[in-house]
């Protein structure tokens, strides 16, 4: 654990700088969209969660599958520290985009394709969260769950792609595209600067809490080794 | 220096508000935890090295 805790109050550190300036930015800095009026700022909260909604779930994919294939046990630990901050993003995505849509769409709900896959995504982190607590042995949380890690990737991609799949429903294409790492015309530089910092903050407070909470797990992991050997003495 | 938001002040500030409250919640509650497990851990250990 050496390396992560000497890198954690600088991640940390250039979470809160990044996500502070970002938001600050996005909110005090930014004007109104013709079409939007104020309601644009909500961007700044709602593309970065989604984002590291999808991607946190990517990332506890990959920590299931390693987990599976080689048996390593801090990439399933890590994968359980993720999920509830992924949770906790969907959320922010799910509820941000509900009160932005009110105004723009008349209505906080609609059964569209990427609000679905979104909110079957929620209930997927739900889900993997209840299994491990349901689960005593370890060895075999770490199985079940790692299973409906991979299970629910299939609704993470749908989440991301779910525009491109299906021409139909309220919710708009992709805000930030990246091509040949050039940024397309579909979002203003004005709103884009401050909405890259943005992610860049999530992306970094995702990245210190998923350091924070593996270690935590490994640690829990120690000390339940050591109450069972205290156990058996 | 608070910015006019018009007509769409209430939806802009409560996202705002839900965002960040979820935000200090997930990382109060992982501080607090790692606090615990780390001293529960530092006791047991002195235990066990004892």
């Amino acid at each position: 654990m050496g390396w992560s805790g000497r890198a954690l109050p600088w991640v940390a550190a250039a979470a809160g700088l990044s996500l502070c300036s970002g938001l600050i930015w996005g909110y005090f800095f930014t004007p109104d969209d013709i079409r939007q009026g104020s309601t644009v700022k909500i961007i700044y909260l709602h593309v970065p969660a989604a984002l590291m909604a999808i991607n946190g779930y990517l990332l506890m994919f990959v920590g299931a599958l390693v987990w599976l294939i080689r048996r390593q046990h801090v990439s399933v630990l890590a994968a359980k520290a993720a999920a509830p901050v992924g949770m906790v993003m969907t959320l922010i995505a799910l509820a941000t985009g509900a009160i932005w849509g009110q105004p723009m769409w008349g209505t906080y709900w609609v059964w569209d394709p990427r609000l679905t896959s979104f909110l079957i995504l929620f209930l997927f982190y739900l889900g993997y969260i209840a299994l491990w607590a349901a689960i005593e042995n370890e060895d075999t949380a770490a199985d079940l769950t790692s299973v409906l890690a991979l299970v629910g990737a299939v609704f993470a991609m749908l989440s991301r792609y779910a525009v491109l799949f299906w021409n139909q429903g309220l919710h708009q294409g992709t805000t930030v595209t990246m091509a040949d790492g050039a940024q397309q015309d579909n979002i203003s530089n004005v709103f884009f600067q401050p909405l890259l910092l943005s992610m860049a903050g999530f992306g970094l407070l995702f990245l210190t809490l998923l350091l924070i909470g593996t270690r935590t797990e490994v640690r829990s992991r120690r000390l339940k080794v050591l109450q069972a050997r205290e156990r058996m003495e | 220096m608070m910015p006019d938001l018009g007509k769409y002040a209430l939806e802009v500030n409560s996202s705002y508000v839900l965002s960040l409250l979820a935000l200090g919640v997930i990382v109060g509650l992982y501080a607090k935890r790692s606090r615990a497990v780390k001293r529960d851990l530092a006791a047991m250990e002195a235990v066990h090295d004892a």
